[in-house]
C-alpha cells in the first residue's frame, strides 16, 4: 500500500495546533485522512462534525467542511446535514466525555435511527480542554482532579452501549495501532448506517500525569501493552487488560466488533 | 388568491413555513405546538422535504442547524420547556449564523406549568434565554392569517441576516381556526451566495450590511463553523481586536436593518389620551375594547407590535408622544411594560393590565381599566 500524503487534506494555515505535545489524537486523525483519501471521498463532499473538548478541536485542521458544535450535540447537527444533503459522506468527532456524557442521548438516538453517519470517539478517559477532571470512561481508581482519591464510579463500555442502542457498525481500536485505524475507519466510512468507532487515546498533560503512566511515548507503549495480546484486531473479540488498578478491570474489546445490515433512516420515506 | 379556508393558527404556521421554502422540520412533541410537527411529518417527505422528530428540543435545534448549513431552510416549532432546552443552540445560531426559524407557542410557566393554557411570559427569554451579548429578531403575530405571514417573513429575515427568528405567539392563537385566505405565492429571500472563488472565500467576512455570504456544505467551498468566537476566516481567535469585530458586527446587521424589520400596527392613535400596547392574542382583546370605548366617545388607540424585538421603542414613544396615559396588556407580571416604560423615558405615564394564571386577557378587563384613567367623552 503506498503511503498517503495527507498534507493536502491539513489547513496548514491554522497551525500551530492546540493539542498538548505527546496527545495520541493526532494519531487518529492522521489515521482518518488516510482513510478518507484511500476511500476516495471527494473533500467538498466530506464534512467532520465535531462536540466540544480536545478531539474535537482537530477538526478545524481539516480540509473538508467542518462544524464545530456544542457540547455532545454533535451527533444532532451531523442528523441535520446528513439528512439534508444525502450525498455528503458526514462523520463526527467526539471525545469520552462530549459523547457519552453530556451527548449520550444523543448518540444512543443516532445509532438507534441508523443513520448514516461515522462517530470517532476518542477516548483518553479524561476531560482535558477543562483541566483533567474524571469522565465516564475512566476506569475505577483512576486519580482524576476531581477524584483526587480514585474514581469510585464504574467506566462507560462504550461499545455495549452502541450495540445495545441499534448501531449497525462497532468497532474499538487503539491509537498505538495506526495501521489498524486506517482499516478500521475505511471500514466505517464506508458503511452504509451508523457507524461507531472508539478510539483508545491518551492524555499525558493529565491523566497521565495524574496516573503516573508517563509522558507521550510512554503512554503510547502503555496503550500498545493493552491490546498488543490481540493478534488481529479485526479478526475477533479479545479481552485485554486495562489499567493496573486494584480491582479486576472489566476488561476491553478491539477490532470491529458488530457489523449488520439494516435500513437506514433518510427522514424522506414517508412514515 | 386561494380560496377562503378555516384553518388553525399552528396549521397556518407550517403552511407559511413550506410556502418560505423549509423543507426541512426537526422537532419534539410539546403542547400547544405539536400540530406544527404533525403538519410538517404529513407534508414534508412526499414534498421534496425532510421531517425527523428528535430525541429533544437540543438536538431538534442541532439538527435544523444542520440542516441550514446544508443549504436547506429550516425550522423547529416548541413551546416553555422546549424552548429553554434551546437557549444553548438559539446562542450557537446567533455565532455561527445558521439561518433558522424557531416557534414558541408560549403556554403558562415557569417550568412544566399549565401546557394547555396560554401565555405571554417568554417575552423576555426570547430575547436573553440564550447566554452572552447578542440579537434578536422575534415576530409577534395577531391572528391566524399574520402568523402565515410572519413565518414567511422571519425565513426571509433568517435567510437574509443569516440568524435565527423567532416567531412567537401564544396558545390560543396556536389553537384559534380562523378563515383566511392565504396567497399563492409569497416573495421568498435566500441568504446571500459567495461572489469569489472557494480559494479566496473567507466564510465570516461580511460586506456593508454586516451578513458574510454562506455557501452550503457540499458546494465546493470547503470552510470551518464555530461556536468559539472567531476570525473573518471562521476560526478560533483568542485576539480582542477581532472578538469585538465579530460581536459588535452581529449587532450591528441587524441594527442596520431595524426600521425594516420593527412592524407596529396602529389602531386610532392619532389623537388617543390613552394608548393601549398590546400583542399577540390581547391584541385582539385590546382591539374589540378600543372599538367598544371609540364608540362610547372615548379617544383610545391600540399600539400593536407585530415585532417584539428589536423593541419598537422609538415608535412606541412616537405614537404615545400626545397621549396622557400609556396602558400596557400583557399575559404575564410585567415583560413589555418595562420595555415600553424605557422606551417613553418617563413622559407618559405607564400602567399595565398583568395577567399570569393561564387566562386570557378579555376586553372587559382592559374596559374596565380604560375607564380607570377617568378618560370621559
Amino acid at each position: 500500500m503506498t503511503l498517503v500524503d495527507i498534507r493536502p487534506h491539513l489547513r496548514e494555515w491554522a497551525m500551530p495546533h492546540v493539542l498538548c505535545a505527546g496527545c495520541a489524537h493526532g494519531i487518529v486523525g492522521r489515521a482518518f485522512l488516510v482513510a478518507v483519501d484511500r476511500a476516495g471521498i471527494d473533500p467538498d463532499q466530506m464534512v467532520v462534525v465535531a462536540g466540544i473538548g480536545c478531539s474535537s478541536r482537530l477538526v478545524g485542521y481539516l480540509d473538508f467542511c467542518t462544524l464545530h458544535a456544542t457540547h455532545g450535540r454533535a451527533p444532532t447537527f451531523a442528523t441535520g446535514i446528513k439528512l439534508a444533503r444525502p450525498e455528503l459522506t458526514v462523520a463526527v468527532f467526539s471525545g469520552d466525555g462530549d459523547g457519552l456524557a453530556i451527548g449520550g442521548n444523543h448518540l444512543i438516538h443516532a445509532a438507534r435511527r441508523n443513520i448514516d453517519l461515522t462517530v470517532v470517539l476518542f477516548n483518553n478517559e479524561i476531560y482535558g480542554m477543562t483541566g483533567g477532571q474524571v469522565a465516564p470512561t475512566t476506569q475505577r481508581g483512576a486519580v482524576a482532579s476531581t477524584t483526587p482519591r480514585g474514581n469510585t464510579e464504574p467506566a462507560f463500555d462504550s461499545v455495549k452501549l452502541m450495540v445495545g442502542a441499534g448501531a449497525s457498525f462497532v468497532a474499538r481500536a487503539s491509537a498505538s495501532e495506526p495501521f489498524t485505524l486506517e482499516r478500521i475507519f475505511a471500514e466505517a466510512l464506508t458503511h452504509r448506517g451508523f457507524a461507531f468507532v472508539e478510539v483508545l487515546s491518551n492524555c499525558p498533560t493529565y491523566f497521565g500525569r495524574y496516573n503516573r503512566l508517563g509522558d507521550g511515548p510512554e503512554m503510547l507503549v502503555w496503550l500498545t501493552r493493552q491490546d498488543s495480546r490481540v493478534a488481529d484486531p479485526l479478526a475477533a473479540k479479545r479481552v485485554v487488560s486495562h489499567l493496573p488498578v486494584p480491582e479486576p478491570p472489566p476488561g476491553l474489546e478491539l477490532g470491529i466488533l458488530h457489523r449488520e445490515e439494516r435500513p437506514v433512516f433518510d427522514g424522506r420515506t414517508p412514515g | 388568491m386561494t380560496e377562503a379556508r378555516l384553518i388553525q393558527g399552528n396549521e397556518a404556521c407550517a403552511l407559511g413555513a413550506v410556502a418560505a421554502g423549509c423543507r426541512f422540520y426537526a422537532g419534539y412533541p410539546i403542547t400547544p405546538s405539536s400540530e406544527i410537527a404533525e403538519y410538517m411529518a404529513r407534508h414534508l417527505p412526499t414534498n421534496d422535504g425532510v421531517f425527523v422528530q428528535m430525541e429533544d428540543e437540543i438536538s431538534s435545534l442541532g439538527a435544523v442547524i444542520g440542516a441550514s448549513f446544508a443549504g436547506v431552510k429550516a425550522m423547529t416549532a416548541t413551546s416553555g420547556p422546549g424552548f429553554s432546552l434551546m437557549q444553548e443552540h438559539i446562542g450557537y445560531a446567533v455565532m455561527a449564523e445558521a439561518p433558522c426559524v424557531i416557534v414558541d407557542v408560549m403556554r403558562a410557566g415557569p417550568s412544566t406549568g399549565r401546557p394547555t393554557s396560554p401565555s405571554q411570559g417568554d417575552v423576555m427569554a426570547a430575547r436573553w434565554g440564550t447566554h452572552g451579548d447578542h440579537p434578536a429578531i422575534v415576530l409577534t403575530p395577531g391572528s391566524v392569517a399574520e402568523i402565515f405571514e410572519l413565518t414567511v417573513r422571519a425565513f426571509n429575515l433568517a435567510e437574509e441576516l443569516r440568524m435565527p427568528v423567532i416567531v412567537l405567539y401564544d396558545e390560543v392563537l396556536g389553537h384559534t381556526r380562523e378563515t383566511v385566505t392565504l396567497p399563492d405565492q409569497v416573495t421568498t429571500a435566500r441568504r446571500p451566495a459567495p461572489t469569489v472563488p472557494p480559494a479566496e472565500f473567507l466564510p465570516k467576512a461580511a460586506g456593508p450590511d454586516g451578513v458574510p455570504p454562506l455557501p452550503a456544505f457540499g458546494d465546493g467551498y470547503r470552510f470551518h463553523v464555530t461556536g468559539l468566537t472567531h476570525d473573518e476566516r471562521g476560526f478560533p481567535t483568542d485576539e480582542a481586536d477581532e472578538a469585538g469585530k465579530l460581536i459588535r458586527r452581529l449587532h450591528a446587521k441587524v441594527e442596520a436593518r431595524r426600521d425594516d424589520i420593527v412592524e407596529v400596527e396602529t389602531t386610532a392613535c392619532d389623537d388617543a389620551e390613552v394608548v393601549v400596547v398590546a400583542f399577540g392574542i390581547v391584541a385582539r382583546a385590546a382591539a374589540e375594547a378600543v372599538a367598544e370605548a371609540r364608540a362610547r366617545g372615548v379617544r383610545v388607540g391600540l399600539l400593536r407590535p407585530r415585532t417584539i424585538w428589536p423593541f419598537p421603542d422609538r415608535e412606541v414613544a412616537t405614537i404615545t408622544a400626545g397621549a396622557s396615559t400609556v396602558l400596557v396588556a400583557e399575559m404575564n407580571l410585567g415583560q413589555v411594560v418595562r420595555e415600553v416604560e424605557r422606551a417613553v423615558a418617563g413622559s407618559v405615564p405607564v400602567q399595565a393590565i398583568l395577567r399570569a394564571d393561564g387566562e386570557a386577557i378579555d376586553p372587559e378587563t382592559i374596559l374596565d381599566a380604560l375607564d380607570l384613567q377617568g378618560v370621559s367623552a
